[in-house]
C-alpha cells in the first residue's frame, strides 16, 4: 500500500547556477528530473508512474526568478510563481491575458508554488498516459485513449498522430498568443525559441511535449512588445473553476484601428498537443470590424479539420462559440 | 532504526509548540515517539540511502569543521557550540547553507579516500540531510530525507499532526501550511524548500496563554466545521488570505479558499467565519 502514498527514494540537488543544473542534468542523462514548483512532478513520482534517479530543484538559482521590463518588451524568469505572474502590474497592463490565464490554473496553492516554466513544460493529462500504461508517449505500442472503449472526452480534435492527448497548459496558450520567446540554457549557450515552436506535436516526437532535452534548461520567458496593450479575450472552460484542467481555452489578441481588425493571433489550448493557433480565422478577420457579424462569419472555421473522437465531440461547438465570444465587444 | 543521523532522531526536537489547536478539529502528537496514524505511511527504513548514513557517521572533526565553517564566518551569534549543529542560527540564508554544503562537500573528498570515491558520484549540490527548520516561530532540527514532503516531516518527523493529509496529490487543501505568510500544500512541496523560510501550522495559531487566534474562535463562533477534517487547512488558508488582505471581500475570500475542498459542504459556513474574522459583517447579519 505505502507504495502509492509517499514519495519514493530519490536524490535531490540544489544548485545555484544554471551552469550547474544543467551539468547536473547532463551528467545524470534521462534519470534526472529538473523541478520547478513540483505540482506535475510529484504526482508522477508518487504514482510511480515515472522513475527518475535525482530531481534537481531550480528554486535555488537567481536570476531566472522575477518579472522585468526590457528594452523591447517584458522578460518572466521561468521560476516566477504563477501568483507572481497573476499579480504584477506590468503584465496586467500590457498582456491581461496572461494575468487571466496564470489566474485560471488550477487552484490559488498550486499556484502559490507551481511557476511559469513548470506550467509551460508540464506534461500531459491524458489518464492512461499518467497511470503508468505503456502507451505510444511512454513508449509503448499502444494508444488507450483513442479506441472503442477509450475515455476521450478531454482528448484532441487536432494533430493526432497515435497519440491524442493534448497541451494541459493554460499560459501556454496565452504566450502563444502573445508571440512570446523561449530561452532556454542548452550546454552552455542559450537558444532562443518561439513559443509556438516550443511545443511539438506527436508527430515530431511522440514522448515529448517541448523542444526542451536531458541538459535543457528553460530560463525565462520574454514577452516582445509586438502585442502589448493591444484588445484581448481569454477564456477557459473546465468541468470545475478550481483545479480541473481547460476543457478547451482561447486566448486571442488584436489590432484594430477604428474598430477594424487590422491583424489578430487566436489559439485555443487542449484541442491538440500543442496550443493551437487558429490562422484561418486569423487569416478571414483581417479588415473586418470586431462585431457579432464577423464573429459569426468566422467562428466556424475555427473547427476545420476536426477529427473527434467517441467522446469530444462537444469540443467543436465548444471552440466555435469561445471563437464567437473573443470576437464580441 | 540506525544510531546517529537515523529517524529515530526525529524525535529529538522540542514538541512544545505542538500545543491544542483549534477545538476538536485537530489533535497535537502525545509525546516524542509520536506514531504515524496509518500503517500506510509508516516510515520505511528501505527508503533510507544507507550510503548516505554511512557518509554521516564515520565523518571526521575535520570535515565538520569545513561543513560548519559558512556558521563560524558569521561570528558567535551563528553557532552556539561546536557540537551544535542542531543550534545553527536560522538566520543563515539558504543560499549561504547551501554554498555552504557545497564547499564542504568538495573539501572533504580529500580528506578520505573513500569519501573521495564516493563523492566523485555526486555532482555538487546535493543537499544535507540534518536541517533546521522555522516551524512556528521555532528551530526545528531535524533530519530530512531529499525527497521528503513538508507534509510527512511536520507529521511524522515533528509529531505536527494538525495538518492532515487528504489526497496527498494538491487537490484537496487539507495538508494547506502557510510558508512565508503564502498559503501552500505541504504534501506538495520538498521540506528541503523551506530552510530559512517560516513555516506556520495550525498548531502555531493559538497564542502561548492559551487564547485561541481570532480566525479559529471565529471559525467555533459561525460553526464553520462540521467533520472537521478540512478545517486545519481552511484554518491556514484564511490566515494567509487576512494576512495579504484584511479586508477581503465574499469573493475574495471565496477565491482565496477554493483551494480548499470541505467535503461536507460547510463553505458557506467557512465564508461567514472569514468575514467574521475580518471584523465584517456576516452575510446572516447583513440581510438582517
Amino acid at each position: 500500500m505505502a507504495a502509492h502514498d509517499v514519495m519514493p527514494d530519490i536524490e535531490l540537488f540544489q544548485p545555484i547556477t544554471v551552469e550547474d543544473a544543467s551539468a547536473i542534468a547532463a551528467r545524470l542523462d534521462g534519470a534526472g528530473w529538473i523541478l520547478a514548483g513540483g505540482q506535475d512532478t510529484y504526482g508522477w513520482l508518487k504514482d510511480r508512474a515515472k522513475h527518475p534517479g535525482a530531481m534537481i530543484d531550480l528554486a535555488a538559482i537567481e536570476g531566472i526568478n522575477g518579472i522585468n521590463a526590457t528594452a523591447s518588451g517584458i522578460s518572466i524568469g521561468a521560476m516566477t510563481t504563477l501568483r507572481d505572474v497573476m499579480r504584477d502590474p506590468l503584465i496586467a497592463e500590457k498582456f491581461p491575458i496572461l494575468t487571466q490565464a496564470a489566474g485560471r490554473v488550477a487552484s490559488p496553492q498550486i499556484r502559490n508554488q507551481g511557476t511559469l516554466g513548470g506550467n509551460v513544460a508540464q506534461d500531459t493529462r491524458c489518464w492512461y498516459y499518467r497511470r503508468g500504461l505503456s502507451c505510444y508517449r511512454a513508449g509503448g505500442n499502444i494508444c488507450y485513449a483513442d479506441s472503442p472503449e477509450g475515455m476521450n472526452r478531454e482528448h484532441a480534435l487536432f494533430g493526432a498522430s497515435r497519440c491524442v492527448a493534448v497541451s494541459p497548459s493554460d499560459t501556454a496558450t496565452a504566450l502563444v498568443a502573445v508571440d512570446a520567446t523561449m530561452v532556454i540554457h542548452r550546454e552552455g549557450r542559450e537558444k532562443r525559441v518561439p513559443a509556438e515552436q516550443f511545443f511539438i506535436g506527436p508527430a515530431i516526437n511522440i514522448t515529448h511535449m517541448t523542444v526542451l532535452r536531458p541538459g535543457d534548461i528553460l530560463t525565462h520567458v520574454e514577452i516582445p512588445n509586438t502585442w502589448a496593450n493591444t484588445e484581448s479575450y481569454f477564456e477557459k472552460v473546465a468541468d470545475r473553476d478550481v483545479w480541473d484542467f481547460a476543457l478547451v481555452s482561447i486566448a486571442a489578441v488584436m489590432k484594430t484601428s477604428g474598430g477594424v481588425i487590422d491583424d489578430a493571433r487566436i489559439v485555443c489550448g487542449a484541442v491538440e498537443c500543442v496550443p493551437r493557433r487558429l490562422r484561418s480565422v486569423e487569416q478571414a478577420l483581417r479588415g473586418k470590424p470586431r462585431n457579432e457579424q464577423t464573429a459569426d462569419a468566422v467562428a466556424g472555421l475555427a473547427s476545420g479539420g476536426a477529427r473527434t473522437l467517441n467522446h469530444n465531440q462537444f469540443k467543436v461547438p465548444l471552440m466555435e462559440n469561445l471563437v464567437r465570444r473573443a470576437l464580441r465587444t | 532504526m540506525r544510531s546517529g543521523s537515523s529517524d529515530s532522531y526525529s524525535g529529538a526536537g522540542s514538541l512544545a509548540d505542538a500545543g491544542g489547536a483549534l477545538a476538536g478539529s485537530s489533535v497535537a502528537a502525545p509525546g516524542l515517539h509520536s506514531q504515524p496514524d496509518s500503517p500506510r505511511t509508516t516510515i520505511n527504513p528501505n527508503t533510507i540511502d544507507k550510503r548516505r548514513v554511512l557518509i554521516q557517521t564515520i565523518e571526521s572533526p575535520v570535515v565538520s569543521y569545513l561543513k560548519f565553517l559558512p556558521y563560524f564566518k558569521m561570528g558567535a551569534a551563528g553557532v552556539e557550540s561546536l557540537a551544535g549543529v542542531r543550534k545553527v542560527n536560522v538566520n543563515v540564508s539558504r543560499r549561504r547553507f547551501i554554498k555552504g554544503v557545497i564547499t564542504s562537500s568538495a573539501a572533504a573528498a580529500t580528506s578520505s579516500a573513500w569519501y573521495s570515491a564516493s563523492a566523485k558520484q555526486r555532482p555538487g549540490g546535493v543537499v544535507e540531510r540534518l536541517i533546521t527548520l522555522n516551524v512556528n516561530g521555532r528551530k526545528r532540527p531535524v533530519d530530512v530525507l531529499p525527497q521528503e514532503t513538508l507534509a510527512y516531516t511536520l507529521r511524522y518527523k515533528l509529531g505536527l499532526t494538525g495538518t492532515k493529509l487528504g489526497c496527498n496529490r494538491g487537490e484537496c487543501g487539507a495538508c494547506t501550511v502557510v510558508v512565508d505568510d503564502v498559503s501552500h500544500y505541504s504534501c506538495s512541496m520538498l521540506t528541503h524548500s523551506v530552510r530559512g523560510r517560516a513555516v506556520a501550522t495550525v498548531e502555531g495559531l493559538q497564542d502561548p496563554s492559551g487564547a485561541l487566534h481570532p480566525v479559529q474562535q471565529a471559525f467555533i463562533d459561525e460553526l464553520a466545521p462540521q467533520c472537521g477534517y478540512c478545517t486545519p487547512g481552511q484554518l491556514m488558508a484564511t490566515v494567509a488570505l487576512l494576512k495579504d488582505n484584511p479586508k477581503p471581500t465574499r469573493e475574495e475570500a471565496r477565491q482565496a479558499l477554493s483551494g480548499n475542498l470541505c467535503r461536507c459542504g460547510a463553505y458557506d459556513h467557512y465564508l461567514n467565519a472569514v468575514m467574521r474574522a475580518s471584523g465584517q459583517a456576516t452575510e446572516v447579519e447583513q440581510n438582517a
